[in-house]
């Protein structure tokens, strides 16, 4: 690791005032700190979020689960509340990485990283989920901006996510062996409101960033079961190649998931 | 007189040190005004190094030295020597390039070394590490085996023409051609053995130091054989007499035979210890492991066994490319000839074999012995043919075992070995049974109910080990001894002290010795420590590997304790003032036979070193003894395993459902610790066949597979839990009747899960490893076809 600067603020304004040039924000360090062992990323300042009070925590209204940025994996995964709200989401939670990984691991460091098989975008664009920030709140289309790229600009830190409650809701995962990363993920979604966004499906893992698949989508507001989705295949065009899937094996694993996850949702 | 411990579960007495922390390994020796070590690696898998900055690196802060391929050659350190000598088809030597510690104008694979870097700190080594500058012209590079002999591949050796290092060949060809003419029925089958990374939990580490006071060195080194490291590191490399260099081997965490091998960072950071004046450590990252140790496997194989109407095996030919890698490796040269065709027989009376195996050359890390080194690769071969062929004549996979398994001994193989003893019906029937084979049919149903498909499958496995009688090893090209030696000091007050050669890197040694001590000196365990991995204690060894420990090390003890024991009966006949031929002596006692005469063996110790009372002219005081053993013939450890598969056709995913082993090790010293073993082994097997497979860009080599983001090491949740059995027969020519059992699981395995894979799918073959994409793609084939 290369030497840095290390600051430990105690508020978002701090740390957004710090967070300048070649400085880089630590929230679970699950990504970074790795990155920075194998000296493949030298920040000229750390700063650490870990102080600020107030980006951890969940609260539920019934409607909506809003979970604090700096709210470690684990905790969301045990959460009473998200249990009760959206259990598909604590489950989402419980799958991550492996238990050193949750422990540490936060919702803010995650979506801020958007790592084209982390996890917890597909939930945020699964649930048509609100990212707010210290400036302003954005929408999954607007937050999501493609491989390890975001809307997020300098200085802006994420300070919540705002999960609105689904009728039903359900993520599958098929794991890379090695990583446990998602060689797919699909979300699925019930809002049950009918027509448009009745219905969100959302696939992690596949392709350079976390996309919806409008077909399923389609299909499923119609009619929210298994075999809605389960002859609808995704195209293999654009989805990733790499040692452990190809891009057609991705395609084909996204109806399956999908399939399953639909199963699970109306279990 | 204690309890039999002979057989018995003790617990190990190493664990209390290892759960909490006070294991000793050898990143936790810290010697004072200690240095630290980085390595430049080359990034590149061929290239010519046009020339080499330093100025920017020596000037970073912490710096104390940086040598590189230059410095060495000046200093006249040899290169890194190859153990085992191979002669080719056509009576000549195999070919042995320079293997320069570090490069010395070209880099043949990625993280060869270039030069060592020593600071003051860790980082500041690695900081100075990268500002070395390396002006190199990348040549073409290539990875594959196979390709590797092609025409215009690029050539890594001047010496090695097509990139061969030998073409070897075992058994009469012309014979069995002749059989497989009047074959019935001749199955066929082609298969990579899949290339691994070994992945010891403990990175390798070695500290260089050196006393200006006696000229002399000491190596602290994560190692399986310290003194066999100690003897290639001062004879071959850095021409020093032995007595100079001590070599500590201390709590060690895994090898997998990754550790025994001579390292250039081993050589590198003892010479530079002498230039500084100053320890030098180093310590591999994980990164750095996946580089630079010994990778093993990788094999290119086709074989074919020919039959007669009734599935009775006439005889068997194998051709395999074996990938060596850039170099040769320390015992590189044997493994894919000495350790693999010779244990081509199996449990099965084939009459005729012939195997011709070429070595090459490729820009990949040097291969090597891994957990089983050889017999996994043959035991793949055999088992694999041997259950396709059952499939193809529409027998029962066991029954076509049956019909050709071994049943008298001694048994002399057409590939050189000759069994001593086993029972392979016996192993077969107790697999057969635990594994409820006859419930298959009603599983496969439930499975297929739920949408998956089940397989089943055996592998009849035999191994060598007990490596080896050393006039066999030498006619076969072995460059060293392969006996073990052992010491039983006895203190004055009867405690034991024993210092063995074998080395223990997790294998229990220091309680399973132990209570082969004990339980002939009729002691209780606490009073017997096992001292291991320092050659300025330990007289002599030939290390760990080849499930060699308890058969070969164990017997030196056994052998020294024979004279301890005959030494106390002297001094016992001389306190019960009887004849030495009436005392006898039985786990702690000596008595007088027929009599109520007796004296323990405290008692003998005590007056062997407070000699009042004392044979004088008879005896020397003291009760000190050491042996050395050289085996008659190698051990053969082998058994039945039955593995059951789930695959879920929709994504390929693979559940290792049941795995039964029934093994024949012998006689056991501890069940327990052999258990713990046939896990462990069995794990690895299975890592092999279903989730590891270290892989190379085929254009550029370098190392794809370099963490474990993308090289899936086995995970409890991986495996299920193993039923594992044992049938004895014991070795016929050890006092034991130990076999060894490190091996095993590794060398059974694969063959076991592919034959259940290739089962549940209906498929001839399934490459290793059966990832889902693999398992799905055959499956898609199969739909094609």
């Amino acid at each position: 690791m290369h030497a840095f600067k290390y600051h430990r603020p105690s508020s978002v304004n701090d740390a957004a005032a710090l967070a300048k040039g070649e400085a880089k924000l630590l929230a679970g360090g699950q990504t970074l700190v790795q990155t920075m062992k194998l000296r493949l990323a030298s920040p000229s300042d750390i700063v650490d979020l870990g102080s600020i009070k107030d980006l951890a925590g969940i609260k539920s209204d019934g409607k909506t689960v809003t979970i604090g940025a700096m709210t470690r994996h684990a905790d969301v995964a045990h959460s009473a509340d998200v249990k009760k709200a959206i259990p598909a989401l604590a489950a989402l939670a419980g799958m991550i990485g492996d238990r050193q990984v949750r422990a540490m691991g936060t919702i803010g460091g995650s979506l801020a990283n958007n790592d084209p098989a982390a996890d917890y975008p597909a939930a945020v664009l699964g649930l048509g989920a609100t990212v707010v920030t210290n400036k302003r709140k954005l929408s999954p289309d607007e937050f999501f901006k493609g491989l390890f790229t975001t809307a997020l600009g300098a200085g802006e830190i994420i300070t919540a996510v705002s999960f609105p409650v689904p009728k039903r809701a359900a993520y599958t995962k098929f794991k890379n062996p090695a990583s446990r990363f998602a060689i797919v993920g699909v979300f699925v979604a019930d809002f049950g409101t009918g027509g448009k966004d009745s219905a969100r499906v959302a696939v992690t893992g596949a392709g350079p960033g976390v996309f919806r698949q409008a077909d399923m989508e389609k299909a499923l507001a119609a009619k929210f079961a298994p075999e809605s989705v389960a002859g609808i295949k995704q195209k293999a065009d654009g989805l990733n190649t790499d040692l452990h899937a190809s891009a057609e094996y991705r395609a084909h694993l996204v109806t399956v998931m999908a399939k399953r996850a639909v199963a699970a949702a109306i279990k | 007189m204690g309890a039999p411990l002979i057989g018995a579960r003790v617990e190990r007495k190493e664990d209390y040190r290892f759960l909490t922390g006070a294991g000793q390994y050898t990143d936790d020796v810290e010697l004072p005004r200690q240095s630290h070590a980085a390595f430049v690696r080359s990034p590149h898998a061929h290239a010519i190094i046009k020339k080499i900055s330093l100025g920017k690196a020596k000037a970073a802060a912490g710096v104390l030295a940086i040598y590189t391929g230059e410095d060495f050659a000046a200093a006249k350190l040899g290169g890194l020597p190859c153990g085992w000598l191979i002669t080719d088809v056509n009576g000549q030597p195999m070919k042995e390039p320079p293997h320069p510690c570090l490069a010395q104008g070209k880099v043949r694979y990625v993280g060869d070394h270039v030069a060592i870097v020593i600071a003051e700190t860790v980082e500041q080594a690695r900081d100075a590490a990268e500002l070395v500058e390396v002006d190199y012209q990348v040549l073409p590079a290539v990875v594959d085996g196979a390709k590797a002999r092609a025409k215009g591949a690029p050539q890594l050796h001047e010496i090695a023409p097509d990139n061969t290092c030998y073409v070897w060949a075992i058994g009469d060809k012309a014979v069995t051609d002749a059989a497989f003419a009047k074959a019935a029925h001749v199955t066929k089958l082609e298969f990579i053995n899949n290339r691994l990374v070994p992945n010891a939990i403990e990175p390798r580490s070695a500290i260089g130091s050196y006393s200006r006071a006696d000229d002399s060195y000491t190596l602290y080194v994560a190692s399986q054989n310290p003194h066999v490291e100690r003897l290639l590191m001062t004879a071959f490399v850095m021409g020093l007499p032995e007595h100079k260099v001590r070599v500590v081997a201390g709590d060690v965490g895994g090898g997998f035979g990754s550790k025994i091998y001579l390292y250039a960072e081993d050589v590198a950071v003892t010479w530079a210890a002498k230039q500084l004046n100053r320890p030098v450590k180093w310590t591999s990252d994980r990164s750095e492991a996946f580089l630079s140790d010994a990778h093993g496997r990788d094999h290119h194989t086709v074989a074919e066994m020919a039959m007669d109407k009734d599935g009775r095996f006439l005889g068997m030919r194998v051709r395999t490319t074996a990938n060596i890698g850039a170099y040769l490796s320390t015992f590189a040269s044997c493994v894919p000839t000495i350790l693999y065709a010779t244990l081509l027989a199996g449990q099965y009376k084939t009459p005729v074999i012939h195997c011709e195996v070429t070595a090459v050359f490729t820009n990949t890390t040097p291969v090597d012995a891994y957990r089983g080194a050889g017999r996994p690769e043959a035991t793949y071969v055999v088992e694999r043919l041997v259950e396709t062929a059952a499939r193809e004549m529409k027998l029962d996979p066991a029954e076509i075992r049956r019909r050709n398994f071994i049943t008298e001994f001694p048994y002399q193989t057409p590939v050189a070995l000759q069994y001593d003893i086993g029972n392979y019906n016996a192993t077969m029937d107790a697999a057969q049974k635990l594994a409820d084979v006859s419930g298959f049919s009603n599983r496969k149903e439930q499975s297929i109910k739920n949408g998956k498909l089940r397989g089943l499958g055996y592998a009849a496995y035999i191994e060598a080990c007990g490596i080896a009688p050393s006039a066999i090893a030498g006619s076969l090209g072995a460059r060293a001894g392969l006996f073990e030696a052992g010491e039983v000091r006895v203190h004055p007050t009867g405690s034991v002290t024993v210092f063995t050669g074998s080395h223990s890197h997790g294998q229990g040694h220091e309680t399973t010795f132990a209570q082969v001590v004990a339980d002939r000196l009729g002691m209780p365990i606490e009073n017997v420590d096992i001292v291991h991995g320092d050659t300025s204690k330990v007289l002599f060894g030939m290390g760990t590997y080849g499930s060699r420990s308890i058969a070969v090390g164990g017997t030196a003890i056994v052998k020294a304790l024979d004279k301890i024991v005959a030494k106390g009966k002297k001094i016992a006949a001389h306190l019960m003032e009887a004849a030495e031929s009436d005392v006898e002596f039985d786990r702690g006692v000596y008595k007088v036979a027929g009599t109520d005469k007796q004296k323990m063996f405290g008692e003998v110790a005590f007056a062997a070193y407070v000699p009042h009372n004392y044979p004088h002219d008879k005896l020397e005081p003291g009760l000190n003894e050491n042996a050395f053993y050289d085996p008659s013939n190698f051990t053969f450890p082998a058994g039945t395993y039955v593995c059951e598969v789930e695959v879920d056709p929709e994504t390929g995913s693979v559940k290792v459902d049941r795995f039964t082993a029934v093994d024949d090790f012998g006689k056991i010293i501890n069940p327990m610790i052999v258990e713990g073993q046939v896990h462990g082994g069995l794990t690895q097997g299975i890592g092999q066949a279903l989730l590891e497979g270290c892989r190379y860009d085929d254009a550029t080599g370098q190392l794809l597979t370099g963490s474990f983001m993308d090289y899936c090491m086995p995970r409890a949740s991986d495996i299920p839990s193993y039923q594992v059995d044992t049938r004895e027969t014991p070795c016929t020519h050890n006092p034991l009747g130990v076999k060894g059992c490190g091996e095993a699981g590794a060398i059974g395995a694969p063959a076991a899960f592919i034959n259940a894979m290739t089962d549940a799918l209906g498929v001839k073959d399934m490459p290793m490893p059966a990832t889902p994409q693999a398992v799905w793609q055959v499956l898609k084939n199969k739909k094609a076809a």
